[in-house]
């Protein structure tokens, strides 16, 4: 084990990471606009929308991802009416074809993240909403979405962990993103350890970042219940707020 | 826990039991790529087949040898060889310095001849294609020859087989003019050009062969010069391990004899339908 070599190809791999960055972002970026009207049908009353979303979510979660990404580009590739359409200009590149695969799957697990977060919506929040009158298009934009994201959250976020690092499969066709560049360093040194060592720190680097992000975004959007704990420490303190509180609201 | 000891015990025996039939009765265990046909591949029920190991099993034969194939990933057959999961490779792989480095090799068992192949439908300027060149001499002729390709296929889209001296070569040659896409399985690579997603690629002749004789391969052609030496290496060797002098040189000794009595060459007829032993 040379411990040098595992510092002297972090360089070499910049560009590999920054294409798995750039494929995770934007097929986690696509798959959350996909999924939020997704998971919004798929609650919805409507039974037929109701079951095309669940065939879709079903054929993505249940095959592998590797068959799904050779189904786009080896598979698309050989048909002659695919080469001959408009499309072709798209499914051409890999790049498309992987950010293709990865988003229609991380918007299949992403619908169904959302959809148990909607579903996990306390019925009071709505049925208060509905009693002061919120229209459905205000109660799912101010109630069920903030609430129902909030409540998928630790869920959502383990899902782009796992789309970072599901993102190495794009180096089987063609892509040399982080793995992909570390195998072909690997195949040039022989060294797999230090190698896949240097590519494993930057997985966890960028996991850390991500890990991180989603805890902020959690403490954030859970700000009221914090302040909810606060209070009952504090009695005596709060009481007289309540009481200002409540003269000012007399006062006008 | 004592209903654990004994299945442990027969672990245990069977692992021992394993190494030392390892190394008295020599079995050697040969890694092969089995995606590179006809050098390798696997037969419909999964078992290795081609040049590789019809050579493998007349050189064991010769040498007095049990030996057994196993497919290994070409990215990790090298590792694999090193940390003792398998004895020899025969991949088709080229000796060459690099690859010496790490791993020592037998005496070359075939030569190397290496082509470019170009969608027909992309109408290059015509190109002879008897012309060699030697990438080790340096005859300006032959320098004229490359140059002459290289500009042929500038900014076209080459694709090359992973980790292999063909990607070496148009990485240093070519890699200033065009855009190079480097591919894990020849197959793969094969589907991409049958496609359009590449316009040509750089391979073995033997690889070509069996591709350009195949319905999907009518759609290209061979081009330009025959590519040896330099980068290339020698020919195509059994790698092993540096410390295996003794397994060295009973390959050695089995390929000479081999080669000697014709059984070679006849081999190479058979996968590869060209003489690639005989210089």
């Amino acid at each position: 084990m040379n411990l040098h070599l595992i510092v002297e190809v972090l360089p070499l791999l910049f560009e590999g990471m920054l294409l798995t960055a750039q494929l995770t972002a934007a097929s986690v970026a696509i798959g959350l606009l996909l999924a939020v009207p997704l998971a919004l049908l798929r609650t919805s009353p409507s039974s037929v929308l109701s079951y095309t979303i669940v065939l879709y979510t079903f054929v993505f979660r249940g095959t592998p991802l590797l068959v799904q990404l050779f189904l786009l580009y080896y598979g698309a590739g050989q048909l002659e009416w695919v080469r001959s359409s408009a499309a072709w200009s798209i499914l051409r590149e890999p790049y498309w074809c992987a950010l293709i695969a990865f988003s229609l799957n991380n918007g299949a697990y992403t619908t169904e993240i959302l959809r148990g977060g909607i579903r996990a919506v306390p019925s009071g929040e709505i049925e208060a909403a509905k009693a002061l009158g919120m229209s459905y298009a205000l109660r799912i934009r101010r109630i069920v979405l903030p609430a129902g994201f909030r409540l998928a959250l630790p869920a959502y976020a383990n899902e782009v962990v796992l789309m970072l690092k599901a993102s190495s499969l794009a180096s089987t066709i063609t892509l040399m993103e982080l793995t992909g560049t570390a195998r072909k360093i690997v195949a040039q040194t022989f060294s797999p350890y230090e190698v896949f060592i240097s590519a494993a720190l930057i997985y966890l680097g960028f996991t850390f970042l991500i890990v991180h992000v989603f805890g902020r975004l959690e403490r954030h959007m859970a700000k009221h219940q914090q302040r909810a704990k606060l209070k009952n420490h504090s009695r005596p303190r709060d009481r007289a707020a309540a009481k200002v509180s409540a003269s000012q609201k007399v006062a006008p | 826990m004592n209903r654990f000891k004994l299945p442990l015990s027969f672990l245990l025996a069977a692992l021992m039991f394993g190494q030392a039939s390892a190394q008295d009765g020599k079995t050697i265990r040969i890694a092969t790529e089995g995606a590179f046909p006809p050098w390798n591949s696997v037969d419909t029920s999964g078992k290795p087949q081609g040049f590789d190991i019809d050579v493998g099993t007349a050189l064991c034969q010769r040498a007095k040898l049990t030996c057994e194939f196993a497919t290994q990933a070409w990215d990790g057959i090298i590792p694999a060889l090193n940390v003792g999961k398998f004895d020899a490779i025969m991949a088709g792989m080229s000796i060459t310095e690099k690859r010496k480095q790490v791993i020592a090799f037998s005496k070359p068992y075939a030569l190397t001849s290496n082509y470019f192949v170009v969608r027909k439908s992309l109408g290059l300027a015509e190109m002879a294609s008897h012309l060699k060149v030697n990438l080790s001499s340096q005859a300006e002729e032959e320098r004229g020859i490359l140059q002459a390709l290289k500009d042929a296929l500038k900014g076209k889209i080459i694709g090359v087989q992973g980790s292999t001296n063909a990607e070496a070569f148009v990485r240093e040659y070519f890699g200033d003019t065009v855009e190079i896409r480097t591919y894990d399985k020849q197959d793969n690579l094969n589907l991409d050009l049958v496609a359009g997603r590449i316009d040509a690629g750089l391979a073995d002749y033997s690889v070509w062969k069996a591709f350009l004789g195949s319905k999907d391969g009518a759609m290209a052609a061979l081009y330009g010069p025959r590519i040896s030496g330099g980068l290339f290496g020698p020919g195509i060797g059994i790698g092993l391990r540096k410390q295996d002098k003794e397994l060295a040189e009973r390959f050695n000794g089995a390929i000479e004899a081999i080669e000697a009595d014709g059984s070679l060459k006849a081999l190479s007829l058979k996968w590869f339908g060209a003489d690639l032993v005989s210089n």
